[in-house]
Order: C-alpha cells, then sequence, then structure tokens
C-alpha cells in the first residue's frame, strides 16, 4: 500500500512538474501575477510528492519488501541497515529517483530563499526547474520505474556488491548529485535571464551562491569517491580517470570557471554573457554526466543501466536542453552588452584566463572521455585513452593556473600592472622556488615532478596568505590582525579555497613521483624494508567473518628498530559472489599513509605481499576539504545571505 | 574507479596485479616494465592498465613485456611489439599521430581559441547598456550598500 502510494505520488509529481513549467512562464510572457504565483506552491508540492515517493521505496528497502523489483534486485535480509538505505540510490532507478529528489529540493530553496527576486524572474527560474524536472520524471517514470512489482516475489534478494558496502560508498553519490542537481539552478537561471533579456549585477549576487553550493557538493562527493578508491580499491590509487569519474570531473571544473566570471559580473558588470554561456555549459556537463554513467555508452560498472533505451531518452533531455537554452543564448546574447570595461592587464583578464584554462582542461577531458566513442564511430577505430593521456594532457592547463592565480588575485579591477601585482609575491615567488629547488637536491634519481609539484603548491598557498595579509590593510600588526578579524567572509573563503588548491597540488604530485611500492613473496616470520621502515609478516591465519572468510596477516611496522604500528591486511572470499576483495590495512599519518596488502599464498609458501609507502596522502582529501570549506565561507558571506533574502545561506539546508 | 571493480569481479582467483614471480630479477628492466605496463590496456578489462589487473592475459602481457625487454628491446619496441599483435586499443595513451593528432591538438587548439577571444573580449568597447528603472536603480543601490 506505502508503495502504491509512492508510486502515485510520483505520477503527481510529474503532472504538477508539467503545470510548474508551463503556466508560470506564460503568466512572466503575459504579467499574469496569478499565474507566475503559482509557481511557488507548484515547487513545493513538487518537493513533498518527490519526496513522499523517496520515503516509500526507502521504507520498501527498511522492511525488505521483496515484491518489489528494484529491492529484490538490490538487497538482502542479512545486510546492515545503513546498506538497506544505501542501497536505494545504490541503483539505476533509486539514483534517479534521488536526482529528481535534489532537483525537486533545490526548486523549493528557490522558493525559500529567493524571497526577493523580482516576480518574473523568480516564476521564470521555478518553470525553467519545472521543465527539467518534468523530464527527469518522466525518464524515470517511463523507462526506470523504481516502483514496479515482482508477480512472483523471492524469499530473499540478491545481495548487494560486498565492494560496495562501504560507508565511502553509501555517501559519495548523493553529494555528486546534489552537485550535478545544483547545476540545474545556474542553468534555470541563465536561461530565465536569457528570456528576460537582462543580467545584471543583483542576477550575478543571486546566481553564484547556487553554484557555489553545487560546487562545494561536487568537491565533497568527488573526494569521497577518490578516498573510497584509495582505501578499497587495494592499490593505493586515488584517481583513475576512469569516464564516471570524469563525468563528475567536467562539471566540477566549469562550475570552478563560472564562480568566478559571477564574481565579474557582480563586482563589474562585465563578462555577462560568457557567464551565460559557462552556467549552460556546466549543466550541460552535469547531464552529459548522467547520460555517461547512465546510458552505459562507456561501458564501466558504473552504468548499472545498459539499456540503450535508456540513453537515448537521456541524449534526447540533453539535445532538448543544450539545444534549447543554445539557441535562446544565441539570439539574446548581443542583448547582454558589457558595461565595465577593463584593460588587459586587470583582475577581469586573469579571471577571465583562469575561465579559459578551466574551461579547456575541461573540455580536454570531455574530449578523452568521448573519444574511444568519436574513433569508433566515424573511423572504426578501437582505441583507449586512459590515465596516461590525461596526465599529459591535462597537466599543463592546471599548471599554468596555479602560476597565473596568486599574480591574478593580487590584481586591481579595470586596470593593473604585472609588476606592481607582482611586488608583494616576490618573497612567495622565492620561498616557492627555494623549496621545489631544496626537494629538488634532497631526492635522487626521480623526476621533476615532486619538486615541481612543491614549488607550485607553496606559491599557490603562499599567494593566498600574503593576498590575506594584504587585505588587512597597513598599520601595525595589532591593527592588522583586528582587521583580519573582521574581513569579510568571502576573503576568508577565497584564502582557504586557495590554498587547498595549491595542497590538493602539491599532494598530488607528491603521490605520483615519491610513493614506495615494494611486491614480494614473504614468508611468515620475514621481514623486509620500504623505504625507512622494515615490515616483519609476523602471522596469516584464517579468519571467519560474517558473510565472508578471510586471510588475515598481523604485520609490524618498525623504523630503526622501533615498533611503529601494527597492521592487519586481509584478503577476503565472499562465498555468495564467489568473489575475493583486498581489505589494505592503513596506518594514516601527517607526512605518510604506511599501505599494506595481502595477497595469494604462493605454492612455494609464503605470501605475496604489496607494501606502499604514500607520501602525503592526506594531505590530498585534506586539500578537497579545504577548497569545500573556502566555498562554506564564501557562501556564507553577508551579502550573500542579504541577497537571498533570506534566513539561511542555501547550503544549510539538509540533504534529506 | 568502479571500473576496476568489475575486473575484479571477472576474475575472480588472484587478488594483487603484478605478482612476485613475474618481476624481473634487474631492478632498472623491471622499472622499465612497470612503466610500459602502466601505460597497456588490459585487452579484456573495463579500462584497467594490465600493472593493475587480475586478467590472465593481462598477466600474459606482462611477462611478454619483460621477455622482450629482457631480449634487449628498447621500450618503443616493446610497445611496437605488443601494438603490432593486440592493435592500438591497448594503448592508453593514443598516438599523436593520423586521427590521433586531433585528440592531441584539441586542448592546444582551444587555447588558442579561448585565448584569442578573451584578448579580443578586452580590446572591444562597451555599448551602452538598456538603463534600469527608477525602482531597481533604488533597489540595486540598497543591496549594494550592504
Amino acid at each position: 500500500m506505502i508503495v502504491e502510494l509512492g508510486h502515485f505520488a510520483l505520477i503527481l509529481a510529474f503532472a504538477v512538474a508539467l503545470v510548474q513549467a508551463t503556466l508560470p512562464l506564460y503568466g512572466a510572457a503575459q504579467r499574469d501575477a496569478r499565474l507566475m504565483a503559482l509557481a511557488e506552491p507548484a515547487a513545493l508540492v513538487q518537493l513533498i510528492l518527490i519526496a513522499a515517493a523517496f520515503g516509500a521505496l526507502t521504507y520498501a528497502f527498511v522492511v525488505s519488501d521483496f515484491s518489489l523489483r528494484l529491492v529484490t534486485l538490490n538487497s538482502h535480509t542479512d545486510k546492515p541497515m545503513l546498506y538497506k538505505v544505501a542501497g536505494v540510490w545504490g541503483n539505476h532507478e533509486g539514483s534517479l529517483l534521488l536526482w529528481v529528489l535534489s532537483l525537486a529540493l533545490f526548486g523549493a530553496c528557490a522558493v525559500w530563499f529567493g524571497g526577493n527576486l523580482p516576480a518574473t524572474l523568480k516564476a521564470r527560474v521555478l518553470a525553467v526547474q519545472g521543465l527539467i524536472g518534468a523530464a527527469f520524471l518522466a525518464f524515470l517514470l517511463f523507462t526506470s520505474n523504481p516502483f514496479l512489482r515482482l508477480a512472483n516475489p523471492p524469499m530473499n534478494g540478491d545481495d548487494l556488491n560486498p565492494l560496495l558496502q562501504d560507508p565511502g560508498l553509501a555517501f559519495h553519490p548523493p553529494f555528486l548529485y546534489l552537485g550535478y542537481v545544483g547545476l540545474s539552478m545556474s542553468f534555470s537561471f541563465a536561461v530565465a535571464a536569457l528570456i528576460e533579456g537582462r543580467i545584471d549585477a543583483a542576477w550575478a549576487r543571486w546566481v553564484r551562491p547556487w553554484t557555489l553550493a553545487a560546487w562545494i557538493f561536487l568537491t565533497i562527493g568527488i573526494a569521497l569517491g577518490s578516498w573510497w578508491a584509495y582505501y578499497e580499491l587495494g592499490w593505493g590509487g586515488f584517481w583513475f580517470w576512469d569516464p564516471v569519474e570524469n563525468a563528475s570531473f567536467m562539471p566540477w571544473l566549469i562550475a570552478a570557471a563560472l564562480l568566478h566570471s559571477a564574481i565579474v559580473v557582480e563586482k563589474r558588470e562585465s563578462l555577462k554573457a560568457w557567464t551565460i554561456l559557462l552556467a549552460i555549459i556546466a549543466f550541460g556537463f552535469s547531464l552529459t554526466g548522467t547520460f555517461i554513467v547512465r546510458s552505459g555508452v562507456i561501458t564501466s560498472v558504473h552504468s548499472f543501466a545498459n539499456d540503450p533505451e535508456r540513453g537515448v531518452f537521456i541524449l534526447m533531455i540533453l539535445a532538448v536542453f543544450m539545444g534549447g537554452a543554445l539557441t535562446l543564448f544565441a539570439f539574446r546574447a548581443g542583448a547582454l552588452e558589457a558595461k565595465g570595461m577593463f584593460s588587459t592587464i586587470s583582475r577581469e583578464s586573469a579571471l577571465l584566463a583562469n575561465n579559459v584554462l578551466l574551461a579547456v582542461a575541461s573540455f580536454v577531458v570531455f574530449i578523452g572521455t568521448i573519444w574511444p566513442l568519436v574513433a569508433e564511430m566515424l573511423w572504426a577505430q578501437k582505441l583507449s585513452v586512459g590515465e596516461p593521456f590525461f596526465n599529459a594532457a591535462f597537466t599543463p592547463f592546471m599548471v599554468l593556473l596555479a602560476l597565473i592565480l596568486p599574480v591574478g588575485a593580487l590584481m586591481p579591477w579595470k586596470r593593473a600592472e604585472i609588476g606592481k601585482a607582482m611586488r608583494p609575491l616576490r618573497g612567495a615567488l622565492a620561498l616557492a622556488l627555494a623549496l621545489g629547488l631544496l626537494a629538488f637536491a634532497l631526492q635522487t634519481g626521480r623526476s621533476a615532478l615532486g619538486p615541481v609539484g612543491l614549488a607550485l603548491g607553496a606559491w599557490v598557498v603562499l599567494g593566498a596568505l600574503i593576498d590575506l595579509w594584504n587585505r588587512a590593510g597597513r598599520g601595525g600588526l595589532a591593527d592588522k590582525f583586528a582587521r583580519l578579524g573582521r574581513l569579510g567572509r568571502a576573503d576568508w573563503g577565497k584564502a582557504t579555497a586557495h590554498s587547498g588548491l595549491g595542497v590538493t597540488i602539491f599532494a598530488v604530485a607528491a603521490m605520483h613521483a615519491w610513493a614506495i611500492e615494494d611486491i614480494r613473496v614473504v614468508n611468515v616470520g620475514e621481514t623486509f624494508a620500504v623505504g625507512r621502515y622494515e615490515v616483519l609478516l609476523k602471522d596469516a591465519t584464517e579468519v571467519q567473518g560474517p558473510n565472508y572468510t578471510s586471510t588475515m596477516a598481523e604485520m609490524v611496522v618498525s623504523r630503526a628498530g622501533a615498533e611503529v604500528v601494527t597492521l592487519f591486511p586481509e584478503k577476503r572470499v565472499y562465498p555468495v559472489q564467489a568473489m575475493p576483495t583486498t581489505e589494505a590495512a592503513i596506518d594514516y599519518g601527517f607526512a605518510r599513509d604506511l599501505y599494506l596488502v595481502i595477497g595469494d599464498a604462493q605454492d612455494s609458501g609464503g605470501y605475496a605481499v604489496r607494501a606502499y609507502v604514500k607520501p602525503f596522502a592526506n594531505w590530498l582529501w585534506g586539500g578537497a576539504l579545504m577548497m569545500a570549506f573556502g566555498g562554506m565561507l564564501s557562501l556564507t558571506d553577508r551579502r550573500y545571505r542579504l541577497a537571498a533574502g533570506a534566513r539561511r545561506a542555501p547550503a544549510a539546508q539538509p540533504a534529506e | 574507479m568502479r571500473a576496476l571493480v568489475l575486473c575484479l569481479m571477472l576474475f575472480a582467483s588472484p587478488a594483487l596485479a603484478v605478482q612476485p614471480d613475474e618481476m624481473l630479477s634487474d631492478p632498472v628492466l623491471e622499472a622499465r616494465a612497470r612503466d610500459i605496463s602502466r601505460d597497456l590496456r588490459c585487452p579484456v578489462c573495463q579500462g584497467e592498465a594490465i600493472d593493475d589487473s587480475n586478467a590472465p592475459i593481462s598477466r600474459d602481457l606482462r611477462l611478454l613485456v619483460r621477455e622482450r625487454l629482457v631480449a634487449g628491446d628498447s621500450d618503443a619496441e616493446v610497445v611496437d611489439y605488443i601494438v603490432a599483435r593486440y592493435g592500438e586499443f591497448v594503448l592508453f595513451k593514443p598516438r599523436a599521430s593520423g586521427t590521433g593528432l586531433i585528440l592531441w591538438l584539441a586542448g592546444p587548439a582551444m587555447l588558442l581559441i579561448g585565448g584569442g577571444l578573451a584578448y579580443a573580449m578586452t580590446r572591444r568597447r562597451a555599448r551602452p547598456e538598456a538603463e534600469l528603472t527608477e525602482a531597481e536603480k533604488a533597489r540595486l543601490a540598497e543591496l549594494m550598500k550592504e
């Protein structure tokens, strides 16, 4: 009964979305206040209905209602409750339901926090949001209905993949979805502004918090996914340039560009058309990401759906929304003349350079991701594009970005001089170069990647600190500290996020350049050296887990005779799925992770063992968290709280 | 990343990629072998290098790479040898020749175009814009004051 109610609520939500997509739009064109006002209750009702549907599906998973096809396929009575609930979105249908739920949540947020939006703009934003909702609800209902029943319910369900039973993975998709879907708000604002034919500083001030919120969610989602891969997959990699990872990375890059160009619109009323275009492209990449993940066009295990019908449907949604928005853009962009002029050397230009580099980087990721598809369609060539390509083709743009970031951040608006902007940075430059040279001198016979990464990272972090220090104005130390405390949260957010980028750059380079790997056969009782550590395989025993058997090793790590830690890496076999997983044992540290993996027992005796020393691994996720936290600081800046006309900032809204 | 999971699922027995018994005793040759095998794709997996893969064919390829290296081939010769037998599909880094050139030049070309457009934008004159109404101006001023 509850399931039927959920199903019904979902159908009703589709009907409401159709109303929300059409009548307010017509009302805005006719200046009909009653029709425009319809958008708000429609958006709220849509949220309530979809939340009810989501609740019904969650209920079915919680009570293990195996008469529901989806529950049978993706759940099992033995599963811990957390993973029963996470199972709701751990599959194609449920994840799309989460998608539309996030969409409705953002729509409702636009109602709650859009108090002082002009009536026509608000009606149009909500109508576009409703249109996206209608498209995806139709997709859900007609091709991927989660509420289908089975005629003959089985006694128990088919378990979820044990590798996917992991907290990192349980929370990774909701964050990514909130990010993807959050960009729909920027898109809706862009399209609404194009229909209105006017964009000004106030528009940028409304649209930026949404982009910021989406970008924060994407940052956290990507970091969670990367962290999961690092500790779960068992070889200590953190980024694989898998099509599905790329699908989340492209919108992240474009959203980062959009954040920066919206500043120019807000402060200088320039780069308007470009900002609108970025908002459209950002959501386009979100849809492309959804298409890649959901259609199975670029096969990977993420592609829960391998049904061409679904792929074609999403492609149509993509074509309609992108085609429509870009057509509108072509007709209206001319009306968006820039007000503020700026010279070739200026803060505006620096932000423009940031935009070009981020957009090009994201384009490189895009073309690399779809290239195998293109090559097969056009030239019937079977090609692969993987990590080595992306490392070579993507990195230069990030290096350029990091090089210009501190200088650009210090430039004044309108007209600047490079020499003047560089003056306060001379110390940072010298220190960064010195650190790089020091690292180069200390390491022997390794690539230049490590020192270069260190110098770049230090340059960005020091630049951000100097920027903050400069903002505190002149005067004595006490004055400066007092003024630092009074700086807006946007200033602190900027410094934090930029430092986070610097830390991430350094950590990525360090992980690539300075990781130590050791693979060998080790007998019980044998000691071997990894870097500066000695590792003793003390024991290896068979352990019986709740639904797996495990080979558990006891390994004692010591350094210069002193014991550092005892780790217990495992190799598990889940008999139901006949699937082995490695449970790496990791000793997390400030400057390094020790990462031990136990493998098969060898015929000749002993075990295959992999041992790694991963330098600065925690800095990687620390840097990502700093970026997200910087975004949050910016989001809670006073001017957005006021501009939103609201009691709270959008990010404060719980993520369902 | 979860593509790797699929490979784990498909090839159920070993849980490690490069096995200790495959490795060459000469550390220099072994390091070269690792570098080469990181750029070669497992032909039957989803986007996994033979260095990470557990598929039997990846093991064969890893052994083949080492065999050629021991026989005195240069890195490029080893790669050519594998490509001649398994096709360009196994290259994770497509060759920058023929149609592959488009892939490699796409980024730099976009940078030139984007940079050029951006430069042109900074040179362009701004035209006056449709004026705000008085009420909107007042509202804007109020917002900006905050």
